[in-house]
């Protein structure tokens, strides 16, 4: 049976061109970057290239980036490196809508004495920036909110939200782990100090990251060691990682035109099919200011795992904000903020397509769709048959 | 993914007995849209006193419809004496195995046939209230239906209690009562996790006794002062006399000397030795850094 991915914003198939310019450094060219010989030094030499092309995606200097083990590793530093930097200031403002690897870190560190305030979103999962102006104080370190949503797509104002918390003289750091590839960034023209992102988000292997922090940006660092990083974070660097990375900005920066015109047309083409041929479904999230790949579609009625194990049925990958699919006992905090009904909760399916997703693809998951709801509502005792 | 068996995907795949019976004689209906689950079973006599027929409606994951599935089967041919002792342990052996995290999914079975029989016994009327008092609010589980997961299933820790009947699964806070309901019908057998602490040793020698001063600072008292942005240091111990630094905002606490040894003294005294006095090191005392402006 053919697999139908759609569950890109979990993770991602690591590109050939990717394969192919990673492989020969688990080979032969095994050399440490760091070594005075050649045999080191040409690795080292392609370290460099890596870190010039994540820099050219980003719009930033190859010295900002640096190299981590992955996304939830970048979140951390940037909280607990500027909190240790700033030791006097002792408050944190996230929102209630970002991914565990800020929220849990942020809860955590509310057990060591550090208040912590979480925004609120709207229905459509929109924040609110005059709430955030008010929650800026003077005990305020840093700010961190997400590029982009995991779950539904939705799009913050990074950039108006950056030059606002400029203004206060606090640390801005965001997640952009689902943003970059799918959206263009510019972080020299915009007030970032600290982001974010993921190597298997891109179509680059699991097991590596990037936390970049702009010039200037005071920082102490998590993993202490080696000069590696500039001292910013020791360790023997992920040479094969690192350098596919590298390769897989320079794909996505070539690609950022097609993701946001066919992969959106897909993604468009996706949700009309579903909206009219299942009746009680509806659109979770900012459809105006939405990744281009993702579309988070809740069914009323019936239960996002029963949904998705019937879609595996066929081959199709997706994923589900419904409380069972966690193992959790509640839905997804993200759609709880926004205030989706449970109703609607349970029954959330997200589909998050990326450039290897073709037309046929999209037909075959909206032809089938139709039939899977159905069978399921049928057993469901909400719907009278 | 989870881990279902080949008889669960089975069930889920296609469902035995879905539907509703329209001239029912017991209707049990269990959950809600909010919890997740829901699950409405209906079932007919024949003249004989035994289920003939029996049909489930559920909104709910895949193990909560094999479980509905199942179940059905599982009735029809008993009487209403027979089908009471069905426990949500037989569904599960039925299934050929559950995961943990979804043992609430036979529980759900197991109460709506017993809503569905006290619906027949009733003459059609629901049960009134749920029994007992609301003890985890998110879910709606009182301390009665507790006690009974507890009881047929032999639970001993508030995560189990949460697989079977998802009482605790929301915001915890009712954690707490679950360990105390737990205590009381399993006794010693209730695994309840207490924090670890130093225990007093009879005989101290100096080296056991320093070590256990440093011990109780570690765990029992820096954490606290940490919380508040200080900090204490372990200077010296000469004979029963412990001395100590405070550092950061406590160093600069007027109220430390007060306050503050008294806690650390007390602390000392419940986990090292009565004889222990503390006496704060000021000399050694950072000058204010660090202090919290406003």
């Amino acid at each position: 049976m053919k697999t139908i991915y759609m569950d890109n914003n979990a993770t991602t198939r690591v590109a050939d061109e990717v394969i192919e310019e990673m492989m020969p450094y688990f080979g032969d060219l095994y050399g440490n970057p760091s070594s005075m010989h050649t045999f080191g030094g040409q690795v080292g030499k392609k370290l460099r290239q890596a870190r010039e092309r994540v820099a050219s995606l980003l719009g930033c200097e190859p010295d900002e980036i640096v190299f981590t083990s992955c996304g939830t590793e970048s979140d951390n530093t940037a909280i607990r490196g500027a909190l240790a930097a700033v030791p006097q200031k002792r408050k944190i403002i996230t929102t209630r809508v970002e991914h565990p690897a800020v929220l849990g870190t942020c809860r955590e560190l509310e057990h060591h004495g550090y208040t912590i305030v979480e925004l609120g979103v709207d229905k459509q999962g929109r924040l609110n920036l005059d709430e955030l102006k008010d929650a800026i104080d003077d005990d305020t370190t840093i700010v961190s909110i997400m590029y982009a949503n995991n779950e539904t797509g939705v799009i913050f104002p990074i950039d108006e939200i950056a030059s606002l918390i400029k203004a206060k003289g606090v640390i801005f750091h965001t997640d952009a782990v689902q943003a970059v590839g799918k959206i263009p960034l510019n972080l020299a023209d915009s007030n970032i100090d600290l982001l974010s992102l993921s190597g298997h988000k891109l179509h680059a292997p699991k097991g590596v990251g990037v936390l970049y922090i702009r010039r200037g940006t005071r920082l102490a660092p998590f993993m202490l060691g080696g000069h590696q990083e500039s001292g910013k974070r020791g360790g023997t660097e992920n040479v094969p990682g690192i350098i596919a990375l590298g390769k897989a900005c320079d794909l996505a920066q070539a690609g950022i035109q097609e993701e946001n015109t066919r992969v959106k047309q897909l993604r468009d083409k996706l949700e009309k099919a579903i909206l009219a041929s299942c009746p009680d479904c509806m659109v979770n999230g900012d459809p105006n200011n939405r990744l281009p790949n993702t579309l988070n579609v809740s069914f009323e009625y019936i239960e996002g795992e029963a949904i998705l194990l019937l879609l595996n049925k066929f081959g199709i990958c997706a994923s589900s904000g419904s409380a069972c699919t966690s193992g959790s006992l509640e839905p997804s905090h993200v759609l709880r903020a926004m205030g989706v009904p449970f109703t609607a909760a349970h029954g959330s399916i997200r589909f998050s397509l990326s450039r290897y997703n073709t037309e046929d693809e999209v037909d075959f998951v909206a032809d089938k769709l139709p039939e899977i709801v159905k069978k399921l509502r049928d057993l469901s005792p909400f719907v009278s048959t | 993914m989870w881990d279902y068996t080949e008889k669960v995907m089975e069930y889920f795949f296609n469902p035995r007995n879905a539907g509703y019976i329209e001239d029912a004689d017991g209707i049990g209906e269990v959950g809600s849209l909010a919890c997740g689950d829901a699950l409405t079973l209906t079932f007919k006599l024949d003249e004989n006193g035994r289920i003939e027929d029996a049909k489930f409606k559920t909104f709910g994951c895949a193990s909560a419809i094999a479980s509905s599935s199942v179940l059905t089967e599982m009735i029809r041919g008993m009487t209403l004496a027979e089908a009471e002792k069905v426990s949500n342990q037989d569904i599960v052996r039925q299934l050929g195995g559950l995961p943990e995290q979804k043992m609430h999914c036979s529980v759900m079975g197991h109460d709506a046939l017993m809503a569905a029989i006290a619906n027949y016994r009733n003459k059609g009327r629901f049960a009134a209230e749920k029994k007992g008092t609301v003890v985890c609010t998110c879910f709606g589980v009182t301390d009665e239906e507790i006690k009974e997961v507890i009881r047929s299933n032999d639970l001993t820790t508030v995560q189990q209690v949460t697989n079977y009947c998802k009482a605790g699964g929301g915001c915890g806070g009712c954690h707490g009562q679950i360990e105390k309901i737990i205590e009381e019908i399993q006794g010693d057998k209730a695994k309840t996790a207490r924090p670890a602490v130093p225990t007093k040793p009879e005989k101290l020698t100096n080296i056991k006794k320093i070590q256990l001063i440093q011990q109780t600072i570690n765990e029992q008292i820096r954490p606290a002062l940490r919380a508040d942005g200080g900090d204490i240091q372990l200077i010296d111990v000469d004979g029963n006399k412990v001395i100590i630094a405070f550092r950061g905002m406590c160093a600069q606490c007027r109220m430390a000397e007060f306050t503050m040894k008294d806690v650390v003294e007390a602390r000392l005294r419940e986990f090292v030795s009565d004889e222990l006095f503390v006496q704060e090191d000021k000399d050694s005392s950072e000058q204010p850094h660090n202090h919290r402006a406003g």
